[in-house]
């Protein structure tokens, strides 16, 4: 029944976030939250469009837009441009807003 | 002669000896004294015994260069193996021991390294061992070929972590780094100096001590920290820079609350790299026979502590610093046999030097070999005439040139350039956030330094100051690379500690490993606590030669972090034990082991596992809690379940969305088993909800699952419905939950005194008011089967709760229950727990819940794949029960399900299974392959190599109809 020892976060993570609540904080406060601008689609999706929701993400090279939240910190969900090259954080917008004009959002 | 210590000068304090051992000798030094400063003026040469081939090393290099020979300092748990003895500062009572001396440091090996050294060839981890037996050797080389021993005992000291943000963090305190240093001191910008050694300065120690001592001055004044002792490891994304201190020497006894190293974590917004230059040895026959000394080691050990680490020299050098380090013997009173220049006869100031004061230079030869038994006897010189000359020496230093320490630069992402002139990798491409500063002498790294300071000013738009240099000696004339002195002798070394000969690198490209990439992993250079730092370039010009290519087009590896080794003591730092991963403890955690608990961890809770009795088994306490329940009441303590409060118009939307079940029909006052699922529609979670008023639900997820719950509901009121009216409040910790259950649950609730209409609360309800006096919420919902009510009050009032139910409790022979027995309790009833008895791929439906779902109106998170072949498909494991044929064997949890005749392929798993006391017999479920169309067909369940007859059986194996739930 035991389930295994939960190692505690360790300082394996370096970027700093910007926060836009809180200003800029260490990685291992935030949670990333996977692809941003995902339209989820409605119940009479085919398979085919539905399998692609479910499975495949853009894996973007250069500005990738993300959803992050301040997990341990003030637990606001934001967007993130995140440069998966150089690691650098590119823009910081809020869950309902569009991207930045300094990203073209590729075509899914 | 071997070393000694000169009878004065050096930056030590003769006034303050310390006495050490080293190799259970006991001996002295000064304070000012490195371990390896000490060892050479006590006349040490041996120091250890090489990794692969047990040749005898000594003191190299003066800093985190010396690749000579690692030591183990201190002893038990404070024992550190693999140390640099030059990075090692001396203190009162050191003990110091040789790594990997077998069967002693003295004793000679040699007829047993004769057999040995040919199994260990360069890839030797590659190549299997056909021939005689891998197995018949591994012993010997084990014993014989390896690095130091971890500590035998758990260590007992401190480490710390701090953080630290500022605008400039400098690295390195040498001429570069403290020019950068000065000018930006009063610029306004926060600055930090980081220096290994333990006083500021580096190269300044040999031109300018006093300058170095008055800019430290200086800084202080200032405000600037300068952390020395300290080594920066790693320079990570977005200026972060790991920085350990170490607080008190490797080995050292500590006084009570100090702390032995600290994890500095700096976050910079620019760091400025300033950490000098690496000498560089040369590639020659025997060129690791202790007596052997990079050029400048050899000054510093004069000029710095004071030590002459032999009586007579040969110099061999391709640069000016070797006449320098023979105008710095002579001035100490030894003697220089000879300058050995690779160069074409060279005019410098340094050259003049060597010149004015008689000493003999031959231009244009090589030194070839050393000679010696113990050490170094002789030299073998090469001369220009093209004829050999054989030098009587006890010492030998060595120049190679300098490469310049990219190693954080590298890692943070910067690319080296190939200087020919210095025939050195430099960094080229710009790195955001970093500066480099070195030069090639003093006067060069100065400017290299206020350069870089006046950039970063700018980044920042403020200043700097000038800053009056320290005394400059003269410019170099130019060096004149040499990668192999000497031809195809098998003891050339060009990775000291790794073992890795010139004869290696040229069998790795001969093997084609000639992509330095496969050449590193191939040989091992550069994998030992060197990291490359001497060994990397001469690696790279071997391979370069051996494959007719350019150094640069060999190319170089990428550094990455740590630049020096590090204990993972201080990474840990204090994260161990029993705050590595804490456990969260129940309000009632002291009346629990008041009661005999004995306390397990489940899901980060201290839980009470079970409650024995004085000499009870445990087998025997799980039979008296569980019969407690049915035949009687008992209590458990519940308040780890999650809960969370949903409140607002759209909380109904809100849980329709997140569950199987349709939530937004559920009356006010009642409670509700649901389901939530995956977007790939398998189970997330199952639990329970409870509606208390129109607008306000209390969701109760797992304990394991609460905070993923709370998580998912926050992301999707946050990002995906913000204009739905909901907050989702996590408050499991704001709660003590006391469940009491069994046949007499009622009459317990009832004595304890409240004001809830009990006779008309039914299973699966929920009510609010006043209980032994506490304000509480009663939820009627049963884990066990039995009747059962859930007490939350608030967790500051669970004392007062438990005091009250065990006052209330004696004429009921109220009996506490372990979560152990809880678990058998659930499955008698063939209740599932979440990640047990389900797993990645589970659906509602293998569970038995697919049957509403066609009838809901909404949308939940899950649905649409619920629609998919895979999901849809017939074989799909279901949840069923499972019976021992023979009525007696208890089925191995986790044991495979075969139908049919009993052979594999697997047709599922048991899940859970115990004896259950209640039934007299063995209870099981699990997950099997159209289990609920097999209802009563034959299976085997496989326990190793056994096969015990089964029968799969319905899941509720006691009370299949409820009536004790709602009796
Ligand atoms: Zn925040």
């Amino acid at each position: 029944m035991k389930p295994p020892l939960l190692a505690s976060r360790i300082e394996a993570t370096m970027h700093l976030i910007p926060c836009p609540y809180c200003g800029p904080r260490a990685e291992w406060e935030f949670q990333w939250g996977g692809e941003a601008h995902r339209p989820r689609p409605d119940l009479s999706a085919d398979d085919a469009t539905w399998a692609q929701y479910l499975f495949e993400r853009r894996n973007t090279r250069g500005p990738a837009l993300e959803r992050w939240v301040h997990r341990y910190g003030c637990g606001q969900w934001f967007h993130l441009v995140r440069d998966t090259v150089s690691h650098e954080v590119l823009a910081v917008y809020g869950v309902e807003d569009r991207p930045p004009d300094l990203v073209v959002e590729p075509t899914p | 002669m071997t070393g000694f210590r000169l009878p004065s000068g050096g930056q030590i304090d003769r006034s303050q000896p310390l006495s050490f051992q080293f190799d259970g000798t006991a001996m002295t030094g000064y304070s000012g004294d490195t371990l390896a400063s000490a060892l050479l003026a006590n006349g040490v040469r041996t120091v250890g015994r090489s990794f692969k081939y047990h040749r005898r090393r000594g003191i190299v290099g003066a800093g985190v260069e010396d690749a000579g020979a690692l030591v183990t300092v201190g002893t038990a748990g404070r024992s550190v193996p693999n140390l640099k003895p030059a990075t090692v500062p001396l203190y009162e009572g050191l003990v110091a021991t040789p790594v990997n001396v077998w069967p002693s440091l003295e004793m000679d090996v040699r007829a047993l390294h004769q057999w040995i050294a040919p199994l260990l060839p360069a890839g030797f981890y590659n190549k299997t061992f056909t021939w005689p037996s891998w197995h018949l050797f591994e012993g010997a080389i084990r014993r014989a070929a390896g690095f130091g021993t971890a500590p035998s005992a758990p260590d007992p000291d401190r480490y710390a972590k701090a953080h630290l943000s500022v605008d400039v963090a400098i690295v390195g305190a040498g001429p570069a780094g403290l020019t950068a240093a000065l000018a930006l001191a009063t610029s306004g910008v926060s600055v930090v100096v980081i220096d290994a050694n333990p006083r500021p300065g580096g190269s300044l120690a040999l031109t300018d001590p006093a300058w170095a001592r008055e800019a430290s001055a200086t800084l202080s004044r200032a405000g600037v920290r300068v952390l020395t002792n300290s080594t920066a490891f790693g320079l990570y994304d977005h200026g972060l820079l790991g920085v350990v201190e170490q607080c008190a020497p490797p080995g050292a006894e500590l006084s009570a609350g100090r702390v032995r190293e600290r994890l500095w974590l700096i976050r910079a917004a620019r760091c400025l790299l300033a950490p000098g230059l690496i000498e560089r040895p040369l590639v020659f026959a025997n060129n690791d026979r202790p007596g052997v000394m990079l050029a400048q080691a050899v000054r510093r050990y004069l000029t710095v502590y004071g030590v002459a680490p032999a009586q007579r020299w040969v110099i061999a050098t391709v640069g000016d610093e070797g006449h320098r380090c023979a105008v710095d013997l002579l001035a100490a009173g030894l003697d220089v046999a000879a300058i050995v220049d690779h160069r074409a006869a060279v005019t410098s100031p340094a050259v003049a030097a060597a010149t004015a004061a008689g000493i003999p230079i031959e231009w244009q030869a090589r030194l070839t070999a050393t000679l010696g038994r113990r050490g170094v006897e002789g030299a073998r010189i090469a001369l220009a005439s093209g004829s050999t000359r054989t030098v009587a020496c006890t010492g030998v230093a060595v120049h190679g040139g300098w490469s310049p320490t990219v190693h954080l630069y590298s890692q943070a992402g910067g690319r080296l350039a190939w200087d020919d002139a210095r025939a050195a990798f430099v960094p080229s491409t710009p790195v955001a956030r970093v500066e480099t500063a070195f030069g090639w002498s003093v006067g060069e790294a100065c400017a290299a330094g206020a350069a870089a300071a006046a950039r970063v000013a700018q980044a920042f738009q403020r200043s700097t100051v000038a800053v009056a240099l320290p005394t400059a000696p003269p410019a170099d004339a130019p060096l004149q690379p040499l990668w192999e002195a000497s031809g195809a002798e098998a003891s050339a070394f060009v990775d000291l500690l790794s073992d890795v000969t010139a004869r290696d690198i040229r069998l790795a490209a001969q093997e084609n490993y000639v992509s330095v990439e496969h050449l590193k992993r191939y040989t091992t250079t550069g994998m030992a606590p060197d990291q490359g730092k001497t060994s990397n370039l001469p690696a790279l010009a071997l391979m370069a030669a051996a494959t007719d290519r350019t150094i640069p087009e060999v190319g170089t590896t990428r550094f990455r972090p740590p630049f020096e080794p590090i204990s993972l003591g201080v990474l840990a730092h204090s994260r161990r034990g029993a705050l590595l991963a804490p456990s969260l403890t129940l309000p009632l955690a002291r009346e629990h082991l008041g009661l005999g608990a004995e306390m397990e961890e489940y899901g980060r809770w201290q839980r009470p596992a079970l409650y024995p009795r004085r000499g009870e088994r445990r087998e025997e306490t799980l039979v008296r809690e569980v019969l407690a329940v049915r035949n009687g009441v008992g209590v458990f303590d519940a308040s780890p379940l999650g809960k969370i409060e949903l409140t607002g118009p759209d909380a109904a939307r809100l849980l329709d969305f997140i569950s199987v079940q349709t939530l937004s029909t559920l009356p006010v006052g009642r409670v509700r088993y649901h389901v939530m699922l995956t977007e790939t529609g398998t189970v997330l979670d199952d639990g329970v909800c409870a509606r208390l008023g129109p607008e306000h639900f209390l969701l109760s997820p797992s304990s394991a699952m609460a905070s993923t719950v709370a998580t998912l509901l926050d992301e999707l009121l946050q990002c995906d419905f913000p204009a739905w009216r909901c907050l989702a409040t996590a408050v499991t910790q704001g709660w003590a939950v006391l469940t009491l259950t069994g046949p007499n649950a009622l009459a317990l609730l009832s004595a304890l005194g409240t004001d809830l209409p009990l006779s008309t609360l039914p299973h699966m309800s929920i009510a609010t008011g006043r209980v032994a006096g506490l304000p509480a919420r009663v939820a009627r919902v049963s884990f066990t089967g039995e009747a059962s009510y859930e007490i939350a009050v608030p967790s500051t009032a669970a004392q007062t709760l438990w005091h009250a139910i065990w006052a209330a409790g004696t004429v009921f022979d109220l009996q506490p229950i372990g979560l152990e027995s809880v678990l058998v309790l659930r499955l008698e009833k063939g209740y599932l727990i979440h990640g047990v008895d389900t797993d990645g791929e589970t659906t509602p439906d293998d569970l038995g819940y697919g049957g509403g779902i066609a009838r809901k109106a909404s949308d939940f998170i899950g649905r649409r794949s619920l629609l998919r072949p895979e999901q849809r498909r017939s074989g799909r494991r279901q949840l069923v029960g499972l019976t021992p044929e023979d009525g007696v064997t208890v089925l191995p949890a986790g044991g495979h399900v075969l139908l049919d005749d009993g052979t594999p392929p697997s047709d599922g798993w048991v899940t859970s299974s115990a004896y259950s006391p209640t039934l007299a017999r063995p209870v099981a479920i699990g997950l099997v392959a159209d289990g609920r169309a097999r209802m009563g067909a034959r299976c085997q369940i496989a326990d190793g190599d056994r096969r015990i007859p089964a029968r799969i059986a319905a899941l509720c194996a006691w009370d299949p109809e409820g009536r004790r739930l709602h009796g």
